[in-house]
């Protein structure tokens, strides 16, 4: 650690002794005036130091909570020294190509960061007038994306994905593939691991590596056996380096955070412990503001040129879209990437399914001089007709496919070609936005043309017709 | 600015903490909590001790810090200067604030909400010597192009004029004018006052519920309208297009004003309204949206206390403009984000919870805020509206949570985003079946005046049709669409090309984004129309298939884009030509 913050924090009191340690939470009495939110060191009997925060202040007593939990901690023998400021990470542009734990100290064996540069991983809230609106589209190569729910560079998109689905590989792909059209720019992908096997940050790292960017990705790895409450501070000290790439060092940031549900399994868990009142399914009042905290750190600065994309991987219990997680996730964010497993089981990559996802940005990244000319009618088209064919397949698993018209074998079919040619591909296939446009006309020729009523005249006669 | 201190930190919980020590102190009294002067507002008195929540990050805070008392209720300042300003959820003008602090918004800034420096041009119309009741109008400041502002006496004032100011340029803080109380007291009034965001202002009479308040969107103003001075909800799960309907409204509806609150929602929706709105053209007055809205932006990331007080600040405001005469409309996204606060904000002070976690008073903040609307005539002797458009995000888009059933009781006219219909990409994605208008059976006769005694028989020939269709569609579902007769079958086409020609529409088309009343009367009366000579010709022996493949049925799909709104010579064509294909079909069959 930097001799400076060293020395500051010896010059804190340090107290002899906790009153009460209850899971990852400790209760110290008699304390001179502490500040909320202020960082500890707790000091066990061994002198291991463990980092941990202030959560409630009084005249009487300071509640706190140790990232790396409390096993071994024991009343007499705990040591605590309250630091007189929050939790800060020292951020520079090196600690790209570095891997370090939930807290931002390294654990690649390499040496300490150092850096002038000391930020609360807090943050703070952008103010809205500075927020530059993202408009910039992102070419992800990958169709069921780009044509039909827009990556806009600063948007905030979360896949919503279920245990055994392929999120993982999907937001490797994207982070590979990533690319603004005609522009070559400085990037980097900050990459946050919470409660995640070890496999899949492995996963995560080959990946990068096979693709030779590892040396742009800085990895903050809180894993599935380390204390699920530094869990907590993962996100915020990943985002914190983010915010120092984006708007300080001018770079184009893609953070990917996984898996958001753990995240929000600690804030439950310290929740309960400090005897909160619970709202839904056991999860604070409060998990909106905070999961709000985390997710409108992204974005555009108004005169700085970096921007801040944020990709949150959560998997939904029970694959139920109006859990907490994914609900309040869903009212955050601007839109989200819907995972479905029926698709995954008949074989599709990427299993988007079409009707539930939805990109917010969409509609101002995307047509003439950005995409193609064609680009938004087209999207709409698709998406009215595949949400007809939801219908017919309704419809025709009750009277049986001879019943149905012959329209609505049309349509039939068209659901098919769309789910087979237009929204899968192979784990590497990077398709630009024309042949992503292109198939999408392609799958609907199927329909005869009196059915596309949101298309114009002229995209019928250039694009339909050829 | 402050230094008169009313007690000392006790305990730090997030934004609520606990005051120990107070001498003097008073019920919501602003306050301002150690030495970075975090805003706060005092919520509860005990004894010695206090509870206030802050309106800031409170990082930092210890025991002991000082806490200083205001002296006053936690205020807006009202004047000429609010419009076409953003601000944040206590009214702090955000890009006065980033001009301080940069990109983020530091702790503990204090900017006036008012310009102090700029002069306005004020105008006298009361005289020295008048009598002059509290909300009568001292004279007026042309704030925009469009907005005339009425400067008025604070509503808890009246007495007799000792003097006023000549026409000339003023400032907010300089003296307009001196009144002698009945009390014998010498006041001085200015351009600005203030006003505590939790009193309702006084009017002097509440007036029936007769205009609409035109919104230009076609299922709205034409199926389930709003009353100008009414209340709406809009309900619906995330992706549903809340904030595009409210958008929509906030753009093209004919209030005077509209006050915008974004309120625990995306930064970058704010950002998007501000980029927006400028570039927009008002369709009656051909000037820029901006010169008739007020932003109040407390975004997600913003302290959650300050969303709780942003509902009440803009509501202040709204009721200011009102009772200068003016029609205001106020967008509320979202009132559930405001409910969530109250809910934290209770679970810190550890009251004893209702459902979900909500505090028990809950429903009373609700009727207290919608009740706060209302068409009135203001204490200047003027009419003026005060509507409420407040957007609902129910948890797992599940109507049946307290928020939702809660504001249904105390509103009146109701919205339901359907999650089928924004999946389909059916925008606006408001429901035909589950939404309602209580305001329409006041409003008929306006109608009838604007577009004529057809249209009521056309919107209730149509509704009555979307009902059977949902009877018929679960015949459908069972036995498949070929087993119901081409008169029922003729039905569920009505219904699709009402759904595609009418009720869903284009925010981003130039054409399609607002449609008069005059158009969306006309346009209802061609599909009624449709259906009528249609079913006639059923009757006579036409079939589906000619009625469907007619040339004048792809005219009626693409009518909403293809004739404009101040030309509807379009719209007149195509009847025509609907009447002469119908005629030609009855002579066929004939």
């Amino acid at each position: 650690m930097p001799d400076a913050k060293n020395s500051r924090l010896l010059s804190g009191r340090e107290y002899v002794g906790v009153d009460k340690i209850d899971g990852p939470l400790i209760f110290i009495r008699k304390t001179h005036p502490v500040g909320y939110r202020e960082l500890i060191e707790c000091v066990d009997k061994d002198g291991h130091v463990r980092l941990g925060i202030v959560l409630e202040s009084s005249t009487t007593a300071v509640v706190a909570q140790v990232f790396e939990g409390t096993s071994g901690l024991t009343l007499p023998g705990t040591r605590v020294r309250f630091s007189g400021e929050p939790l800060t990470l020292s951020v520079s542009k090196e600690m790209l190509g570095r891997v370090f734990d939930g807290l931002g100290r390294p654990i690649d064996g390499g040496p300490a960061q150092r850096s002038d540069v000391e930020q609360d991983v807090n943050g703070m809230a952008i103010n809205p007038t500075s927020r530059q609106y993202p408009r910039d589209f992102v070419q992800t190569g990958i169709s069921a994306i780009d044509g039909m729910n827009t990556l806009i560079r600063g948007q905030k998109l979360p896949i919503f994905s279920g245990n055994g689905l392929p999120h993982n590989e999907l937001a490797a792909q994207i982070a590979r593939q990533a690319k603004i059209r005609g522009t070559a720019t400085e990037f980097a992908v900050v990459f946050a691991a919470m409660g995640v096997k070890h496999d899949v940050a492995q996963f995560f790292v080959r990946s990068f590596e096979e693709s030779g960017v590892l040396d742009n990705v800085a990895l903050f790895l809180s894993l599935a056996d380390d204390p699920s409450i530094e869990r907590l501070i993962t996100p915020r000290t990943a985002l914190t380096l983010a915010e120092h790439l984006a708007f300080t060092e001018d770079m184009h940031v893609l953070v990917i955070m996984t898996d958001m549900t753990n995240y929000c399994e600690s804030l439950r868990e310290i929740s309960t412990i400090r005897g909160e009142i619970p709202s839904r399914k056991g999860y604070p009042g409060y998990l909106y503001s905070d999961l709000a905290e985390l997710y409108e750190r992204s974005g555009m600065i108004k005169g700085r040129k970096g921007s801040i994309t944020l990709l949150p991987i959560l998997t939904m219990p029970n694959d139920d879209i109006s859990h907490p997680v994914p609900d309040l996730t869903g009212y955050i964010t601007e839109g989200q990437i819907v995972f479905e497993r029926e698709m995954d089981g008949r074989g599709i990559y990427p299993p988007v399914a079409g009707l539930p996802s939805l990109s917010r940005l969409m509609k101002d990244g995307i047509g003439e001089g950005m995409t193609r000319e064609d680009h938004p009618h087209l999207a709409s088209q698709l998406f009215a007709a595949y949400s007809y064919v939801k219908d017919v397949r309704n419809l025709a698993s009750v009277i049986g496919e001879e019943e149905l018209t012959p329209l609505d074998h049309n349509y039939l079919e068209f659901g098919k070609l769309f789910e087979q040619k237009f929204v899968s591909q192979r784990k590497d296939e990077d398709r630009s936005i024309e042949q992503t446009l292109d198939l999408g006309w392609e799958v609907l020729r199927t329909l005869p043309v009196e059915e596309l009523h949101r298309v114009t005249d002229e995209e019928i006669e250039k694009y339909y017709g050829g | 600015m402050i230094d008169r201190i009313i007690g000392r930190v006790k305990r730090v919980n997030g934004p609520v903490i606990e005051v120990m020590g107070i001498t003097d102190a008073e019920m919501f009294e602003l306050v301002r909590v150690g030495e970075a002067n975090l805003i706060g507002e005092l919520i509860k008195l005990e004894k010695d001790s206090a509870i206030v929540q802050v309106y800031e990050d409170t990082t930092g805070i210890a025991p002991h810090d000082p806490v200083y008392g205001a002296g006053m209720q936690l205020s807006v300042e009202l004047g000429p200067g609010m419009i076409g300003t953003i601000y944040d959820g206590i009214q702090r003008p955000l890009e006065a604030i980033r001009a301080i602090s940069e990109i983020f918004i530091q702790r503990g800034i204090s900017v006036p909400s008012l310009d102090r420096k700029k002069k306005w041009h004020f105008v006298p119309t009361a005289r020295a010597g008048d009598r002059l009741a509290g909300g009568t109008i001292l004279g007026t400041v042309q704030e925009t192009p469009n907005l005339l502002h009425r400067i008025l006496v604070p509503p808890t004032d009246q007495g007799v004029l000792e003097s006023i100011v000549p026409e000339g340029d003023y400032t907010v803080e300089e003296t307009i004018a001196v009144l002698k109380t009945d009390e014998g007291k010498t006041k001085d009034l200015f351009l600005m006052q203030r006003w505590p965001i939790r009193v309702q202002r006084p009017t002097s009479k509440r007036l029936p519920l007769e205009t609409p308040l035109i919104t230009g969107q076609r299922v709205i103003d034409a199926l389930f309208p709003v009353a100008k001075g009414g209340t709406v909800s809009i309900p619906g799960g995330f992706g549903t297009g809340k904030t595009m309907t409210q958008q929509a409204v906030a753009k093209w509806c004919d209030a005077d004003l509209i006050v915008y609150i974004g309120c625990g929602e995306r930064g970058n929706e704010i950002t998007d309204v501000l980029m927006e709105f400028p570039e927009l053209i008002d369709p009656r007055t051909g000037r820029s949206l901006m010169e008739r809205t007020i932003l109040i932006a407390n975004t997600s990331n913003m302290p959650v206390s300050a969303r709780e007080a942003s509902i009440y600040t803009g509501i202040t405001m709204a009721e200011y403009f009102r009772d200068q005469g003016y029609h205001v409309a106020i967008m509320a996204d979202s009132t559930s984000r405001w409910a969530e606060a109250l809910r934290e904000l209770s679970g810190r002070m550890e009251e004893m919870p209702a459902e979900e976690g909500f505090p028990a008073y809950l429903p009373t903040k609700i009727a207290e805020f919608y009740e706060r609307a209302g068409s009135m005539e203001a204490l200047c002797g003027r009419n003026g509206s005060v509507s409420i458009i407040g957007a609902v995000s129910p948890p797992g888009g599940d109507f049946s949570e307290p928020v939702t059933q809660h504001t249904k009781r105390f509103i009146r006219c109701f919205w339901a985003l359907d999650r089928h219909l924004a999946n389909a990409r059916h925008y606006p994605a408001i429901s035909w079946l589950d939404s309602y208008s209580e305001y329409l059976s006041g409003m008929t006769g306006w109608w009838e005046q604007e577009v004529g005694p057809q249209w009521f028989a056309d919107r209730t020939e149509i509704m009555e049709l979307l009902h059977r269709e949902v009877r018929l569609q679960q015949v459908v579902k069972l036995v498949g669409p070929d087993a119901l007769p081409d008169t029922q079958r003729f039905i569920l086409e009505v219904c699709t090309l009402f759904k595609n020609a009418f009720l869903q529409q284009n925010a981003y088309d130039q054409i399609d984004a607002y449609s008069t009343v005059q158009k969306q009367a006309k346009m209802m009366h061609i599909i009624a129309l449709y259906w009528q000579r249609g079913s006639e010709a059923l009757k006579n022996g036409a079939t589906l298939m000619q009625l469907k493949k007619m040339k004048v049925y792809q005219d009626i799909i693409k009518m909403k884009f293809s004739v404009p709104n101040d030309d509807l010579s379009g719209l007149d064509k195509i009847e025509a030509r609907l009447e002469r294909a119908m005629d030609q079909m009855e002579a066929l069959h004939a």
